[in-house]
C-alpha cells in the first residue's frame, strides 16, 4: 500500500536508506556495458619469496623433473606406429633400467601374465584358464588358441616340467631364485620389444642359432 | 577431493610417471576403491598397462589396495598423499640443513624410489656422492650407513609395513594379496648390516652402450654374488615428520619475530626435547622442567637459571599464549601449546591476506568480524569506526570473493 503513494511516480519498494543512499541523492549512472576484463586492482601483490634456500629448491625441483623422466617408473606411452620404420629410431632411444617390483609385497594378479610369444619358461596359460583373471581382450585370445594349438603337438612333456617351475615361483616363499628374476626380466623385455617392431616374432627364423640356447623352447614346430 | 586438486594432481603425475599412470590414478581418486579389471574397463586402457601403473603407484605409496570379500582386491588412490610431491624439494632442502649432502640424496633417493632397502639406498647414494668427489677418491659406505641410522634414530626416514612371515605350515592356498604388517616398535630398527665397500665411478665402459644383458641386469650382478642381507625390509621417507619439523621451525620463527633470538632458542630446545615423546597431532607437548630445560640448552648459550626462569615467564604470560605453565614441581612445569599456536599463525596469515588483498581497514573489518564470530551491518560500522556507505562496500567486496558469508538471522 505504502508503494502506491506517489501514483504514476517512481517510487522503491523498499528503503532505500539501507543500501547506503541516503533520501534525494543522485544515483549513480546506470551501466551499459560489461565490466573491464581486467579491471584495475588498487592492491598490487606482494613480490615472491627469493632467498638462497628457496632458489636451491627451485633448481632441485627442475632437476627432479628432469630425474623422474629417465627412471624406469615413467612409463611411455607407446607412440603410434609409423609407416616407414626410420633407421635412426632405434639407435636415438634413451636406455633405461628396468625395475622389477617386489612381488612378494603385491598381489598376486599384479604379475604380468606372459603371452609367451618366445621361449618363455612359465606356462602361465594353464593355470590362466584355472584362475580366470587372463586377459579381456579377444584378440590375444584368439592368438593365445593359435599357439596352443601349434604348440599341442610334440611338447607336452615340456608343459609338464614347465608347470612344475611355475609352481615353485608362486609359492613365493623366501628370495627369488635367479631364474624366476630372469624369467620376469623377459616378460618385461618382451613386452616393450613387442612394441617395438614390425616382425612377429613366432614367423622369424633366424637358422641354426635361434632356440638352440633355452632347453624350454616352445617355439612353432619347424616346417 | 575438489575439482582443482584432482586436476593438481593430474599434472604432478603426468609430470614424474607418464600419461598411462594419470590416467590411472586420476581415475582412482575420481571414483575410489575400484578393483583391477573395473579399472581397465573404464579406463579403456590394457590390463597389462593397468598392472604396470598400478605398480609404480603402490611403489610410490600413492595407491595402497586393501583384500575384500570373495578375494576380491581393491585399489584406493591416496590424493593427500599425490599432493605432497609438491613438497619434495622442501623436504630435501630440510634434510640437507640438518645432515648436509650425504642425508639430502639420502632422502632424494628414497622420495624418488617410493621404496628402497637400507643397502640399496647406501650405495645409490654413495656412488653419486663418488661422482662429485675428486679423482681418486671415493666414498665409504660407512659413512653412508651412519648417516642413515641418524635419520632413522630421528625418524625422518621408517621402515614400510613387511610381508609377515608365515611358517610353511599354512595349509591353505595363498591369500590373493598379502596383508602387510608393521610392529610401532620396529618402526625405526636398523637392521644389523656390515655394508663394507665404497662409491663406484661411473665410467662410460660400465653403461649399457656396451652391451645389453650386461646393462638389463645391473642389480642382478650383485645378487649372483651375494645375497640381500636386508632383503624385504624397505624403508621410505617419513613426511609427517618432516611436517612437524616444519611446525616447529614456524613457532620457533613466530617467537623470534615477536619477541627475541633467546626466546626463540628457548622455545627451540623445548620443541626438540618433546621431539620424540609427543604425537604430532597432540594439542601441546609434555610438560617440561625448567630445570630439564636448562640442561637442555644449547652449548653456545649460556644464560644463567635466573634468566632462564625470567624468560619462561615472560612467554608463558605473553596473550599469544605459545607457552603455558601446568605446574610448579621441578622449577617450573611448562608446555608449548601447540593447536593454540597454529590457530593464531593461521590468524595471522589469513589476516594479512586480507590486508594485501583489500586493504588495512578491510583487514580492521576481517578482524573484527574474526573476534567477534558474528556482526550486523551496522555493528560492523560502529566497531570499525568506518563510514557506513564505504563499510558496506568493503564487505561487499569480501563477500564477493568469499572471505566472508551471509547468515540470515530472525530480528
Amino acid at each position: 500500500m505504502a508503494g502506491n503513494k506517489g501514483r504514476g511516480r517512481a517510487a522503491y519498494t523498499f528503503n532505500i536508506e539501507a543500501v547506503g543512499f541516503s533520501k534525494g541523492e543522485k544515483l549513480p549512472d546506470v551501466v551499459l556495458k560489461p565490466p573491464p576484463l581486467f579491471p584495475d586492482t588498487d592492491y598490487k601483490p606482494v613480490p615472491l619469496k627469493t632467498g638462497e634456500g628457496e632458489e636451491y629448491m627451485l633448481a632441485l625441483k627442475q632437476e627432479l623433473r628432469e630425474t623422474m623422466k629417465r627412471m624406469p617408473y615413467f612409463i611411455e606411452t607407446p607412440e603410434e606406429r609409423q609407416d616407414i620404420e626410420r633407421y635412426s629410431k632405434r639407435y636415438m632411444k634413451v636406455y633405461k633400467e628396468e625395475w622389477i617390483p617386489d612381488w612378494r609385497r603385491l598381489p598376486r594378479e599384479m604379475m604380468p601374465r606372459n603371452k609367451c610369444k618366445k621361449a618363455g619358461p612359465k606356462p602361465k596359460k594353464a593355470k590362466d584358464a584355472g584362475k580366470g583373471t587372463s586377459l579381456t581382450n579377444t584378440a590375444d585370445v584368439l592368438k593365445k588358441i593359435e599357439e596352443l594349438e601349434k604348440r599341442d603337438d610334440g611338447e607336452k612333456s615340456d608343459e609338464e616340467n614347465e608347470d612344475k617351475e611355475g609352481s615353485k615361483e608362486k609359492s613365493k616363499e623366501g628370495d627369488d631364485d635367479d631364474d624366476d628374476d630372469a624369467a620376469e626380466q623377459e616378460e618385461y623385455d618382451e613386452e616393450e620389444q613387442e612394441e617395438e617392431n614390425d616382425y612377429i616374432n613366432s614367423y622369424f627364423e633366424d637358422g641354426d642359432d635361434f632356440g638352440a640356447d633355452s632347453d624350454d623352447n616352445m617355439d612353432e614346430a619347424t616346417y | 577431493m575438489t575439482q582443482a586438486e584432482i586436476k593438481l594432481c593430474s599434472l604432478l603425475l603426468q609430470e614424474h610417471f607418464g600419461e598411462i599412470v594419470e590416467k590411472i590414478g586420476v581415475h582412482l581418486i575420481r571414483t575410489g576403491s575400484q578393483p583391477l579389471r573395473v579399472i581397465a574397463h573404464d579406463t579403456g586402457t590394457s590390463l597389462d598397462q593397468v598392472k604396470k601403473a598400478l605398480c609404480v603407484l603402490i611403489q610410490h605409496n600413492l595407491v595402497s589396495y586393501q583384500v575384500h570379500k570373495r578375494g576380491v582386491v581393491e585399489y584406493e588412490a591416496q590424493c593427500s598423499r599425490v599432493l605432497r610431491m609438491l613438497r619434495y624439494p622442501r623436504y630435501i632442502y630440510t634434510t640437507k640443513t640438518l645432515y648436509s649432502d650425504t642425508g639430502e640424496l639420502i632422502v632424494e633417493e628414497l622420495l624418488l624410489n617410493g621404496k628402497l632397502t637400507m643397502s640399496a639406498v647406501v650405495k645409490k647414494v654413495a656412488d653419486r656422492l663418488t661422482e662429485t668427489m675428486e679423482d681418486g677418491k671415493t666414498m665409504d659406505y660407512a659413512e653412508v650407513s651412519n648417516t642413515f641410522v641418524r635419520l632413522a634414530d630421528t625418524h625422518f626416514v621408517q621402515r614400510c609395513p613387511s610381508v609377515p612371515t608365515t611358517e610353511n605350515s599354512d595349509p591353505g592356498p595363498p591369500p590373493p594379496a598379502p596383508t602387510l604388517v608393521i610392529n610401532e616398535k620396529d618402526m625405526y630398527l636398523v637392521p644389523k648390516l656390515s655394508l663394507i665397500g665404497k662409491g663406484k665411478r661411473r665410467r662410460s665402459s660400465d653403461e649399457d652402450a656396451a652391451g645389453e644383458p650386461k646393462a638389463k641386469r645391473p642389480k642382478h650382478t650383485t645378487d649372483n654374488k651375494e645375497p640381500i642381507p636386508d632383503d624385504g625390509i624397505y624403508w621410505q621417507a617419513n613426511l609427517d615428520r618432516f611436517h612437524q619439523h616444519f611446525r616447529d621451525q614456524a613457532i620457533v620463527s613466530a617467537v623470534a619475530n615477536r619477541m627475541d633470538q633467546t626466546s626463540s632458542e628457548i622455545v627451540r630446545t623445548m620443541l626438540r626435547m618433546s621431539e620424540i615423546t609427543t604425537s604430532s597431532s597432540a594439542p601441546f607437548t609434555q610438560p617440561l622442567s625448567s630445570n630439564e630445560i636448562f640442561r637442555s640448552l644449547p652449548v653456545g648459550y649460556n644464560i644463567s637459571k635466573q634468566v632462564l626462569d625470567q624468560y619462561l615467564t615472560l612467554l608463558a604470560d605473553d596473550p599469544l599464549e605459545f607457552v603455558g605453565k601446568s605446574g610448579d614441581s621441578g622449577g617450573g612445569m611448562y608446555v608449548i601449546n601447540l593447536h593454540k599456536a597454529l590457530a593464531s599463525l593461521a590468524t595471522a596469515t589469513l589476516e594479512s591476506v586480507v590486508q594485501e588483498r583489500f586493504g588495512s581497514r578491510c583487514a580492521r573489518i576481517f578482524r573484527l568480524v574474526l573476534q567477534k564470530k558474528h556482526l550486523e551491518q551496522k555493528q560492523v560500522e560502529d566497531f570499525a569506526m568506518i563510514p557506513a556507505k564505504e563499510a558496506k562496500d568493503m564487505l561487499y567486496k569480501m563477500l564477493s570473493e568469499n572471505f566472508m558469508s551471509l547468515q540470515v538471522g530472525c530480528q
